[in-house]
């Protein structure tokens, strides 16, 4: 491995159990890293203010989507039933409300189901297939027992050598320097 | 790890997994299923299955080509399998979603290892649902009349109709359940990936884990998209289920005409769908031998489940026998006496005897905790809750108010067909999912395997400052 040669993308540090990660995740907030990461088999509670993340934006999302589906039905049904080709059922208004209840209740859901589904793939930025994390023989772990701390060669704190240093400190069971990889 | 138990056993609770289950061997005896050479019982069931597919290729395309006159569907019984059918897969379909998003909501976390099964379980009950409305139009090819789409005619759905509602529903129920299974896929797609020798399975697995690599920042999102589509999913099952009852409801059909219906179509759904998950758990725990993950634990909590909404339906059964009796309305009163006593009562016996009666074995532990019996059981109560939509339907409908109407049912093989061939996409479904899908939420049950959590919270982990008192831990 001739690292000198190669650009550096990121450090990757193994970790053993949740209580290890948890507290690696602490220091490196702490230290100040801005592009870094952790990575684990499931989602590990308490490790969002452990990373210091603020509360994820996706409810807003779908708060849009459910009020514009819910917009949609009300005026599909209005303008259908009530106003191209009004219906007169039952002897009921043709532009009654409460018979629309299921369909704008349905619409608001279905509506905010593809904005929770999208808007997390979005706001995740995936799918992404070639992040540097794939390049490291060991990263396969981690979708099975492993827990990883990421620190990516493009933070502004990023130095070879500090950042080595520093997360020996943390004792990962193994710490490796993901380089550049050529295009095979 | 002995230590994290001591105050579970303090409190009478029993460990909801092995001890000796971790991590690793989650994703070892869940993944190795896709891995392997499928076992003989997996054939044998496949086989079956497909036998059954068969069957429904054959009766549908004979139904297309006579039209539904195939079927034993007369006047005045105008619905009478295929409505029967479509309402027992779409409460089928409902265990899963109750599973996976109450259960959730909840925070039952035995949940997690019967919530991938029953999510499959319900979108394919859903597909068999959706097959029998569509073939009993008649003339399928112009189903799209249902939705609100331009047409030659220049005319726009009735929105007024719980048969448009149950459109409306159906798909968005199934929509919202593909999304949540795929959602809760992707973890475990993932652990597929990169277990994969082959680059054919890298490359497939790894197309629909799309890139997913463990990252918190995107588990922060993601637990926050599942927690949405579970409060989503929570109504959105409620609904589905009314919505359906409605299309009864809103008639003025004797028998028919209840505001009891939503919640008992409800109670019924859960039941029978707790059944089918129970039926299939069973034979996938014997064949793929994962004891370890489906613990007798699990088993009894779902038999628990059962013996309440067993017991729901019965009371909803007498209540609306007393309803009945008590309105006065002489049409009323007759369907129930009809139905307990007329030409269909052996239907209406069926449905109480493995309804009502049967669960009632599982007021015992015994019972509660043996394979053969609840496999048994669960079988009865997916026959009852058939009978229960049959006896609805049916037993409304051909008498309703003139005698000089009043008529009989009698199913035709084109209806065995369809509903032993719909049984049969089911199985086939179910068969390969099972193969070739992480049929266990793998990331779900490592959360909560005891040591998978950190221990505490807090910047003092491992070593308190010097100086300070030592922090009091249950590891200490």
């Amino acid at each position: 491995m001739s690292e000198q040669s190669k650009r550096p993308l990121l450090y990757l540090a193994e970790f053993e159990t949740a209580d290890q990660i948890m507290a690696a995740a602490e220091k490196c907030r702490d230290e100040g890293f801005e592009h870094w990461d952790v990575h684990t088999p499931y989602p590990v509670h308490g490790m969002d203010q452990a990373m210091g993340l603020p509360d994820s934006r996706l409810g807003w999302i779908v708060l849009a989507c459910g009020l514009t589906g819910l917009s949609l039905a009300v005026l599909m049904m209005q303008w259908m039933n009530g106003f191209d080709y009004p219906l007169i059922i039952g002897g009921k208004p043709a532009d009654a409300y409460p018979s629309m209840v299921p369909i704008m209740f349905e619409l608001t859901v279905l509506l905010s189901a593809f904005g929770a589904t999208f808007g997390m793939l979005g706001l995740n930025k995936i799918p992404r297939h070639h992040h540097p994390v794939f390049y490291s023989d060991r990263f396969e772990a981690c979708s099975n027992d492993r827990y990883y701390v990421s620190v990516e060669a493009e933070d502004r704190k990023f130095d070879i050598e500090k950042t080595k240093a520093f997360l020996e400190g943390l004792s990962p069971s193994h710490l490796e320097l993901v380089t550049e990889q050529e295009e095979s | 790890m002995s230590a994290a138990s001591t105050p579970i056993a303090a409190i009478g609770e029993t460990r909801l997994l092995p001890e000796h289950v971790d991590n690793a061997l989650i994703s070892e005896q869940v993944s190795r299923v896709t891995e392997t050479e499928a076992p003989l019982g997996w054939w044998i069931y496949f086989g079956i299955s497909l036998m059954g597919l068969g069957v429904l290729g054959v009766s549908v395309s004979y139904l297309f080509w006579e039209g539904i006159g195939a079927w034993g569907n007369n006047s005045p019984a105008g619905w009478a399998w295929d409505i029967t059918n479509f309402v027992w897969w779409i409460g089928i379909g409902h265990a899963g979603t109750l599973i996976s998003a109450i259960l959730f909501l909840f925070r039952q976390r035995w949940r997690t290892s019967v919530n991938r099964f029953a999510e499959a379980m319900t979108i394919f009950a859903v597909i068999c649902a959706l097959l029998f409305p569509s073939i009993h139009v008649g003339r399928p090819w112009h189903i799209y009349y249902t939705l609100p789409l331009p047409n030659q005619m220049w005319m726009w759905p009735n929105f007024k109709s719980p048969l448009l509602w149950d459109v409306f529903a159906v798909s968005t129920y199934f929509t919202v359940s593909l999304l949540f299974w795929y959602v809760g896929l992707i973890p475990d797609l993932a652990t597929v990936r990169d277990r994969a020798k082959s680059l054919t399975r890298k490359r497939a697995y790894g197309a629909f884990a799309l890139g997913w690599r463990g990252s918190n920042r995107h588990w922060r999102n993601y637990e926050r998209a599942y927690l949405i589509l579970a409060a989503l999913s929570t109504p959105l099952v409620l609904s589905v289920h009314s919505v359906v009852s409605f299309d009864f409801a809103t008639s003025v059909m004797p028998g028919w005409h209840t505001t009891i219906f939503p919640p008992y179509f409800v109670a019924g759904a859960v039941f029978s769908g707790f059944a089918m998950v129970m039926t299939l758990m069973i034979i996938a725990r014997q064949v793929y031998d994962l004891k370890d993950l489906m613990t007798m634990k699990h088993l009894e909590n779902m038999n628990k489940i059962m013996l309440v909404t067993g017991s729901l339906v019965g009371y909803a059964y007498s209540m609306e026998f007393f309803i009945a009796w008590y309105s006065g309305n002489e049409y009323e009163r007759y369907v129930f006496i009809n139905r307990a006593t007329g030409p269909y009562w052996w239907a209406y016996w069926w449905m109480v005897t493995c309804n009502v009666i049967s669960p009632q074995l599982f007021w015992f532990k015994r019972c509660r905790t043996s394979i053969p019996i609840m496999f048994a059981i669960s079988i009865l109560i997916n026959i009852g809750m058939w009978f229960e939509r049959f006896v609805i339907i049916v037993t409304s409908l051909h008498r309703d108010y003139l005698p000089s109407s009043w008529g009989y049912f009698s199913p035709t093989i084109v209806d065995i067909g369809c509903f032993v061939g719909s049984l049969g996409l089911f199985f086939t479904a179910f068969a390969l999912f099972i193969r070739w899908l992480p049929q266990i939420a793998m990331f779900e049950v490592k959360a909560i395997v005891p040591g998978s959590q950190p221990s505490h919270h807090g910047p003092s982990h491992h070593e308190a400052p010097a100086g300070a008192p030592a922090l009091a831990t249950k590891e200490a």
